[in-house]
């Protein structure tokens, strides 16, 4: 239960780290809020040659409002988008999502580009995100890049970055005021790992729905023919029967057990979106 | 090795330390606190959790050497403490432990509660100790202890 040897650099600028990784001999990894990484590390999961230490980069803490939306750094910790530090764009959908991870002294030290970077299906940034058509902003070698978090998320622990590659936040549109939102975890306790999330957006107004299924075995499964059907009429009926159809229509296979957990926290994030 | 400056109990210390250090074995190991109690080693079962600037946090799987200039407070750094007084003598009168060894953690956790939470129930109170195991009391104890000092400090805040 203890980590195999590493090197450590700290990076003071969004280049600094750049360089630093890309410099990297061997297996590099960032550590931002090591809240996932510090376990996989000390269980021997991953054994990385080189941390660099990316929480001291200013930047990261960045969170502005802009191009109608909110952007939020890489580096804000779960528990300040919980207490409600940031502007609140999405009517009380992000506190919702962060005040759910894990525990409050988990919370404390994770980052949502963490979560994010690090891909875990079971994560819940990485469904929370897609399902409000975020987009991550990318720095490397060659510069900075944004793209749709659809096209960043691979799989399971496999995100489109480039090995000397750094998150450095997310532009989160911002919900109008009569955007629907229901989202809906499955865990044996609470802050455990999540045996599904079901999180569902209808925002009439700017002509956007989305449902997205997490925790599965890949990224973040995007529903869109459950999202128009939603748009469409409403979650009336949208029970686990219609569920389950419309994941076996998506393609997705799961065991029975796993099809009913995914079902139910669909249907759930549907009910509980057009409760609100 | 990297030397790293940080304050420990309200005491700096300069200490030179291995990247794969945990914060944990730093604090056991090298200055004697051996109050923090390591358990599961991978940040679930809280019995490790001290304050880190000022907020509850895993300290087995923070390292040292990433942790310059940061404020840890054990908890041997609560013995003068308003709010840890209380807690200590609701666990004795609540049963709050049996064992002991999910205590500090715990005790780090219930302050935290007690302090941001002013106002929470038991059901609140049962999801934010979610982060902390322990597996003798079954856990009645311990909420009744935090339920006590929350309504103390209610009573004490209305006179």
């Amino acid at each position: 239960m203890k980590p195999a040897k590493f090197e450590y650099e700290n990076a003071a600028t969004v280049e600094e780290a750049v360089e630093l990784l890309g410099q990297a001999d061997g297996f590099a990894k960032v550590l931002a809020g090591g809240q996932s990484l510090g376990p996989m590390m000390n269980l021997r999961l991953a054994q990385p040659d080189l941390l660099v230490d990316v929480r001291r980069i200013k930047e990261f803490g960045h969170v502005e409002q802009r191009n109608g939306g909110l952007f939020v750094g890489a580096g804000v910790i779960h528990s300040a988008i919980e207490d409600g530090k940031l502007p609140d764009v999405t009517n009380g959908f992000l506190p919702f999502v962060a005040g759910q991870i894990a525990y409050r002294a988990v919370r404390n030290r994770g980052t949502i580009g963490g979560s994010v970077a690090h891909a875990d299906p079971a994560g819940d940034w990485p469904t929370a995100l897609l399902v409000l058509g975020a987009k991550v902003e990318i720095a490397g070698s060659a510069g900075r890049r944004s793209i749709a978090l659809e096209d960043f998320q691979l799989g399971a622990f496999t995100v489109a970055l480039e090995p000397e590659e750094v998150v450095c936040g997310f532009d989160i549109p911002a919900l109008s005021a009569g955007a629907k939102w229901g989202h809906y975890k499955v865990c044996r306790k609470p802050g455990e790992f999540a045996d599904s999330i079901g999180t569902v957006i209808v925002d009439p107004d700017r002509g956007f729905a989305r449902a997205v299924l997490g925790a599965t075995d890949g990224a973040p499964l995007m529903l869109p023919a459950v999202a128009e059907r939603l748009a469409a009429s409403g979650a009336d009926g949208f029970g686990i029967d219609e569920a389950k159809q419309a994941i076996a229509d998506a393609g997705a296979t799961f065991d029975s057990y796993l099809t009913q957990i995914h079902a139910v926290a669909l249907s759930r994030a549907a009910k509980g979106a057009f409760a609100q | 090795m990297r030397t790293v400056t940080l304050t420990v109990n309200g005491e700096e210390v300069t200490a030179t330390v291995e990247p794969r250090t945990s914060l944990a074995d730093f604090l056991r190991e090298e200055r004697r606190l051996t109050g923090t109690h390591l358990g599961c080693e991978h940040g679930v079962c809280g019995a490790c959790t001290i304050n880190l600037d000022g907020v509850p946090s895993r300290s087995c799987i923070a390292y040292a050497a990433t942790l310059d200039g940061a404020d840890i407070r054990t908890i041997e750094g609560f013995d003068v403490d308003d709010v840890m007084e209380d807690l200590r003598q609701a666990f004795t009168e609540n049963h709050g432990l049996q064992c002991g060894y999910c205590t500090p953690g715990m005790l780090i956790s219930c302050r935290d509660i007690v302090t941001r939470l002013p106002d929470a129930d038991e059901k609140r109170v049962r999801l934010e100790l979610s982060g902390n195991l322990c597996r003798c009391t079954g856990y009645v104890g311990i909420v009744r202890a935090v339920l006590a000092v929350l309504e103390k400090r209610r009573g004490a805040a209305a006179a």
